[in-house]
């Protein structure tokens, strides 16, 4: 285990080496003879192109590295996709929330393990088995996500979802939405995996640039089919879990210290 | 035959003085009656819409439409026919909006036609940021000032996403 530890101690994690790294991609990229891109700078699809299923979005949380007491994850996806975060909410049982934090605590031992629970864009969604209208799909990238023009708000997905990933909007949002970021009234709503940064060719979400930007270096996101990504080379090195295995959902999250 | 060089000379004559009335009455229809004609603002920026104002008179809902569901279940997301792309131009300089006051772009239309319009439940109205940094404003940033002492006048982005449920 600690040389599983260190092993992954080695890969580059320091914010600075990673701003460097990407900085130095993207110049790399740019310099290139037009239309030729030698590198693939994260991901960028041209806007015209339909996300492929030769891509499989993911991400890898390491809950050894996630801090107790730490929400930049959480406040990063509230200010990028424009919710409330609960705690600002008058109605905090029913507040949409995309991203919350979890301190778990082992009876026996005490131990205590922090981690962020999202929606694991599973391969195969239990939220999409039983929306009846279609509205609760996967992209083909992996990404599960709502169509909120025929979401009828129902509310079956989020009792499917072992995750309690899901929450609905109950109150009118009054034009506080982000362009981006369309969502409203009677619809069912989730994490997007920063579905419009993906798009953007950001190659990264809101909150894995908000825990790397603090330091923690706790969320990696990548695709999980290209076997050179960050992501993949970490899943190779690191033991990681799914939750709720059993159920045999085939997780876009895997989890590392649980 | 003299009779049906009559009928013809009546009928002729009944076409002009039609004609010769509608003529007359599309011109001297007085503005005020009926319904006040919806505000047709120019866009603040942008010369020439993705299609002929004709075609998107008519047909603007199917294109919207059609591309929606492009960019919702493959991620495809071109400007042309984007709602997005409709907001960043034809935000009112007064509003910063489309749909904010009776006059703004899309409602002063929808309320004359009464097609009531559900987009903006879930869509911002407001474009993204500031005008200036959209691509399509590389050349029009010149407006940019009109719609920023707006938008400083009001609550920012950041703010709006905290207020509300």
């Amino acid at each position: 285990m600690s040389d599983m530890k260190s092993m992954s101690d080695k890969t580059p994690n320091s914010p600075e080496r990673r701003r460097f790294i990407s900085a130095a991609t993207v110049a790399a990229g740019v310099t290139l003879v037009p239309g030729v891109m030698l590198i693939e700078v994260a991901h960028g699809r041209p806007e015209d192109q339909a996300a492929s299923s030769a891509v499989r979005w993911g991400m890898l949380v390491d809950a050894t590295k996630c801090a107790s007491g730490c929400d930049e994850c959480v406040s990063a996806c509230s200010t990028e996709n424009g919710w409330t975060p609960v705690a600002e909410s008058q109605h905090k049982k029913q507040a949409p929330q995309w991203i919350r934090k979890l301190e778990l605590q082992d009876p026996l031992t005490q131990m205590e393990t922090n981690l962020p629970m999202l929606c694991q864009h599973c391969a195969e969604p239990p939220c999409v088995d039983v929306c009846p209208t279609g509205a609760s799909f996967k992209r083909a990238d992996g990404i599960v996500l709502v169509n909120r023009h025929t979401c009828i708000g129902c509310r079956y997905c989020m009792m499917a979802c072992p995750y309690k990933a899901r929450s609905l909007v109950h109150e009118p949002l009054n034009d506080t939405q982000k362009p981006d970021v369309p969502r409203g009234i009677g619809c069912v709503e989730a994490c997007t995996f920063c579905v419009q940064k993906v798009d953007r060719g950001d190659g990264t979400t809101a909150c894995v640039e908000a825990c790397t930007a603090s330091g923690h270096n706790a969320l990696v996101f990548g695709d999980m089919n290209d076997p050179e990504s960050e992501i993949s080379k970490r899943l190779r090195e690191l033991p990681t879990k799914q939750v709720r295995a059993d159920l045999n959902l085939n997780l876009g999250v895997r989890y590392h210290g649980i | 035959m003299a009779g049906k060089i009559k009928r013809l000379l009546a009928l002729g004559a009944v076409v002009l003085t039609t004609a010769a009335l509608a003529w007359a009455g599309s011109d001297d229809q007085p503005k005020a009656s009926g319904a006040p004609k919806p505000v047709i603002t120019k866009a603040v920026k942008g010369e020439q819409c993705v299609e002929p104002n004709d075609f998107m008179r008519r047909n603007h809902m199917k294109v919207l439409l059609h591309h929606r569901d492009e960019t919702v279940l493959e991620g495809i997301r071109t400007k042309k026919y984007s709602l997005k792309e409709c907001i960043n131009c034809h935000a009112s300089e007064k509003t910063g909006s489309v749909a904010a006051s009776k006059d703004d772009f899309c409602v002063s239309c929808h309320s004359y036609a009464a097609v009531k319009i559900d987009c903006f439940d879930c869509h911002s109205t407001k474009p993204q940021g500031s005008m200036a940094m959209h691509p399509l404003n590389a050349e029009t940033a010149h407006y940019a000032h009109k719609l920023a002492a707006q938008a400083n006048s009001k609550v920012s982005a950041e703010e709006m996403a905290g207020v509300a449920q």
